[in-house]
Parts: C-alpha cells; structure tokens; sequence
C-alpha cells in the first residue's frame, strides 16, 4: 500500500477548496490523494492479498519442498526434485492425458452445440425466453448433483443403457463407469451437457451485435445463408468465440468435482485427470509439496494454453465494431 | 408457419428435450422407493409414489441443518464479498492515485489463477487462523476467492456513471462515504444484482474447499452431504435425489426471478456458472 503515498496528484473529485501553507498545503494533498481511496480499497485487498496472493506465492515455495504437515518436523529442500518427480511419473502422465483428452472431446462440441443453438435461437419469438431457460438450467445446477444423476444414468441398469439396449437394439450392456474410455465419455458427456448453455448465452448475446446494415448488403449483393454467416457473423461474434475458446479450455483443465463424484478417479484410476490427482496426492497422501508442484504445473499450462489460444485466434479482418459486439 | 421455422422448431424442441429430461428423470426418481430405482425397464412415473425419501431428508435427517449451513454461508459471503467488492470498484473507478493500475493488475491476476490450485496452501492459512472445520472457514475463503471478479464487473459500472452527479453532492457538502453509499450504491443496482446473483450462486455450490476443510458433520453444506450420501455400495439414489431437489430448488428460484441479470453478468466478463 505504501506506493499510493510517492505521488502527490490529486484525487479527481476529492479537493477541498482549503488555504493551507504551502509544506502543509503538501502533507495535506498527499494525504488526501491516498487516504480516500485507500479506505475504499485496503478492506478487501487485504483478504484478497492474505487469501489469494500470499497462497500463491506460497503454492510456488511449497512445491519446492518435501511439505511436512506434522507441527516441528522440518521440511527438507528439495529444489526442483517434486517437478522432476512428477516428469517421470505415469500416473501423472495419465492424469494429464486424461484432462487433454476431456478438454478435446468437451471444448469443441460445447462451442459448435452452443453457436448452433444461439444461431437458432437468436430470433426474437415467443417461445425463446422459454427454449432459453431450459438449455440453460444445467448451468446454474451444482456439479455435485448433475455429477451424481449422471453416476445414475450411466448406472450398469441405468437409463442410458437401457435406452441403447431398447431403442437402438445393442444386447451388450455396458459398464460405462467401470473402464476407462467408456468413464471419459461419460464424464465428457456430462461436461457438454452442463456447458451448452453457458456458451449459447454467450453467444445469443454476441449475436445482437452483428451489424444489421451488413446483413441487408450481403443479401443484396446475393449472398446465400452460408456465404453470409462467414462473411458477415462470423467476424463479428470472433471475439465472442476466442472469449469462450479460452474460458472452455481453463474450465476443461480445471474438471474436478465430476470426476471425484463419478468415478473416483476409478477404475485404479484410470480416469484420474490433473486435480484430482493433485488432490489426492495433497489430501489422501498429505504430500504438500508434490501436489503444490503439480498445482503450479497446472497453472502454467493454463496460463500458457490461453497466451497460445491469443496469439492464434488474432483475427486481422475482425473489425472494430465486432471486436466491441462483445463487450 | 413456414417450413424453415417449424424445422427449427423441432430441433429446439429436440434439444431443450435432451437437456431437460435428466432433471424429470430425478425427480421422478425422488419419488421412488428404492427397490423401484434401478428397476428394468425404467419407470418414467413412479410406481407407487412414495414421499418416503423426502419425509427421511426433511424430518429425520440433518438436512434442514445442512440446508441452513449452507444459506448461512451462502448469504454471509455473498453479501460481505459485494460490499468489499463495491467499495473496492468505487476507489479504483473514482480516485486517481499512483500505483492504482499496478493494484488492480494484481486483483486481474487472481481472477486467472484458478481457486482450486491454492487450495493446498490455503489449507495451511485457515489451519494457522484455526479455522478449519467451521463456517467462518468457508466465508473468509469465499469471500476472498469472489473479490476479483465482482471488482472487475463493477468498477465499469462506476466508471460508466456520470461524475457531474458525485460532483453536486460533494459540493453540498457529502462525504466521500455517504457519496459511495447513496449515490454510487442505488445508481449500481443493476450490476449489484448480477454480482449477488452469481457470488451467491457460487458460494450455494461450493463443493472443493468444503470438502477439504470440513470434517464434522454438523458443519456440512448442503453439496458435501448430498455426496456423502452416496454409499460405497447400494446407493439410495431416491434419498440422494430428494435432497438434490432440495438444494437446486432456491437456485432455480433465484435464476427464474433473475433471469436478466445472468445475461447482463454474462456479457460483462468472464463469468462461468
């Protein structure tokens, strides 16, 4: 906090027509400049740098060390040895795979099912509040209970199966949660299901900003559905898009609750995926600092991923009034 | 009604089916004994309907205090993290100082940062506060965990307010508190709802640090006792169902009222439900 006191520029709306001497016309200023602010602001910066920062910084120190949980054991320094260890550990390995493998089978269906939805819906009519609401009450649900009716209709005598065996006429029942593959799709499935709506709503409003004028020319100028939906929507809800690219794959990294309530991490945790093992290894296992390492591993493939995800999506024919469609 | 529109129709109908009929399915299921749960073929209506699962979730068991657990925490936070939050949105949008922008960087970083890699040493910190197994322990990091997003939505909102209206009252005399407090706080209204909304809702499904932190079962919410409900084996699918309608009730409640707001917090920035 020290730093708001350096400068002495006023505040914008905060002086008082005073005469003062001009040295305490200084120490008044200053004290004006920072004070008002300070007060506004220092309450919840201070949790937020107590709760937020310092565990931050403490997550990276951590990961450096062996973490003893037991009050007076010494924690040994390690150096890098908890990231070199998670290098050469394939259930981490595994772990990771399993979280690439539900961020591909969950971002790109969420994104395509989502725009499809939002392109459908985006005329007004009577009945779109209503179509509106139903896709998006997955959303708001909590993770723990969808997680927990999708345990349940994947179940061995399930509605799933059931539906497969009855409608589509497949005689073998499957246990989906009791293998690998066939757990991942069920939690992907969960994934999509729950993530229509938010990317629907994102775009249905992304979708108010494409600019009509366009539209109209295009169709004089005989553009056909297709043509017009490249040329004239599609760079301007871009913005939109790279914004729920992004926050789809930080959320796909970030798949915890669902796994834990599903699977468990099981079968011998084959669908383990990264926080789940971090998880574990912290809580179960009580090795802070391995998983601290892996937290910090995480970080930095999301923080990586979404810098990557900037850099490639940078559209030159995005314009500037569809760069604002989102805002 | 032309061919294209009732085309559309369908697909919407067909869609809104799929994503609807897993909630019908549980709470037909909610009414079911437990012999009748996993029954082949299916029951899509309950065959005897028993009201036996919510009579055990709302009389014998725990819930109704797990379920006041969880409004207590739910509340708590919510509204000590929009207070902190609007204050904190009203001194970065209001007052020019040196090292505002370096500040609020900083909250922007803990927005990126995502909740569950802190939980570990976040563990320790509410181990040393002694606050682990206790309500409090759920509010202070709750609070924490939704100052940035609520900072960054409403200090455009702020910012968005015509300053000649700050600058009359200050001229008859109001204070920089009472300024905040009846002009910026009424003027808000709109993004104060869309942050109560989606901090409370956070907060009401909060799953991972209450499953951490908390041990005993009289400090349980409402999302730590419904999956502790699910058994190593022979889960009792129409008690886990009766108490999920229980606890999705006030969210759906509160999303059908507030309807707009989502939309407004949506688009404001980078909110995920």
């Amino acid at each position: 906090m020290t730093d708001l006191v350096r400068d002495a520029s006023g505040p914008k709306l905060a002086r008082h027509p005073q005469r003062v001497s001009r040295q305490a016309g200084g120490a008044m200023k200053l004290w004006r400049t920072w004070l008002p602010p300070a007060l506004f602001i220092a309450p919840g910066f201070l949790i937020f740098l107590v709760c937020i920062v310092y565990p931050m910084l403490q997550a990276a120190q951590m990961s450096l060390f062996d973490w003893k949980l037991v009050a007076g054991a010494t924690s040994n320094f390690l150096g890098f040895d908890n990231y070199i260890r998670a290098f050469n550990d394939p259930r981490f390995w595994l772990a990771l795979s399993n979280s690439g493998i539900y961020m591909a089978f969950t971002v790109p269906p969420q994104i395509i099912l989502g725009l499809g939805v939002a392109l459908l819906l985006k005329d007004k009519s009577p009945a779109q509040p209503l179509f509106r609401v139903l896709y998006y009450l997955p959303v708001v649900t909590s993770w723990v209970v969808v997680s927990l009716l999708f345990k349940y209709l994947f179940a061995d005598r399930g509605l799933i199966n059931f539906a497969l065996d009855d409608l589509l006429g497949a005689t073998d029942k499957i246990s989906w949660l009791a293998d690998r593959w066939t757990a991942l799709v069920a939690i992907c499935a969960l994934g999509v299901w729950k993530g229509i709506g938010w990317s629907m709503m994102i775009f249905l409003a992304a979708l108010q900003g494409v600019p009509k004028e366009l539209e109209e020319a295009a169709v004089i100028d005989g553009a056909n559905r297709w043509q017009r939906f490249l040329a004239v929507t599609v760079p301007a809800i871009w913005p939109a898009t790279i914004f729920v690219t992004i926050m789809l794959v930080i959320g796909g990294f970030n798949v915890f609750a669902s796994v834990l309530v599903m699977t468990n991490g099981g079968p011998g945790g084959a669908t383990e995926v990264l926080l789940t093992y971090m998880y574990r290894q912290a809580f179960e296992f009580l090795d802070f600092g391995y998983g601290s390492a892996l937290a910090v591993i995480l970080t930095l493939i999301v923080f990586a991923l979404s810098a990557l995800q900037l850099t490639l999506f940078r559209n030159p024919e995005a314009t500037p009034s569809a760069r604002r469609a989102v805002r | 009604m032309s061919p294209a529109r009732s085309l559309r129709l369908v697909a919407l109908a067909f869609g809104a089916l799929l994503m609807v009929t897993p909630f019908l399915y549980m709470l037909s299921t909610s009414f079911k004994g437990q012999q009748y749960v996993l029954k082949l073929p299916p029951q899509f209506i309950p065959d005897p309907p028993t009201l036996s699962n919510y009579e055990r979730i709302l009389l014998r068991g725990d819930f109704g205090h797990y379920f006041v657990n969880s409004l207590l925490v739910a509340v708590t936070s919510t509204a000590l993290a929009v207070l902190l939050s609007a204050m904190m949105a009203y001194g970065f949008a209001r007052y020019r100082f040196p090292g505002r922008e370096l500040l609020f960087r900083l909250l922007l970083l803990g927005l990126m940062i995502p909740a569950m890699m802190l939980i570990v040493p976040q563990f320790l910190l509410a181990k040393w506060f002694g606050v682990l197994d206790s309500l409090p322990g759920l509010i202070i990091f709750y609070v924490a965990g939704n100052l940035a997003l609520n900072t960054f939505l409403l200090r455009g909102f702020f910012e968005a307010l015509p300053g000649e209206l700050d600058q009359a009252m200050q001229i008859d005399g109001a204070g920089h508190w009472r300024r905040f407090w009846s002009l910026a706080l009424p003027l808000a209204r709109p993004a104060l709802a869309t942050a109560t909304i989606f901090t409370f809702l956070a907060t009401w499904d909060e799953f991972a640090w209450a499953l951490t932190i908390i041990t005993t079962p009289e400090n349980q919410t409402l999302p730590i006792a419904i999956a502790l409900l699910l058994g190593p084996k022979g889960t009792q699918w129409g008690l886990v169902f009766a108490a999920s309608i229980i606890a999705i009730l006030p969210v759906i409640a509160v999303f059908l009222t507030f309807q707009r707001h989502f939309v407004q917090g949506l688009t404001a920035g980078s909110v995920k439900g």
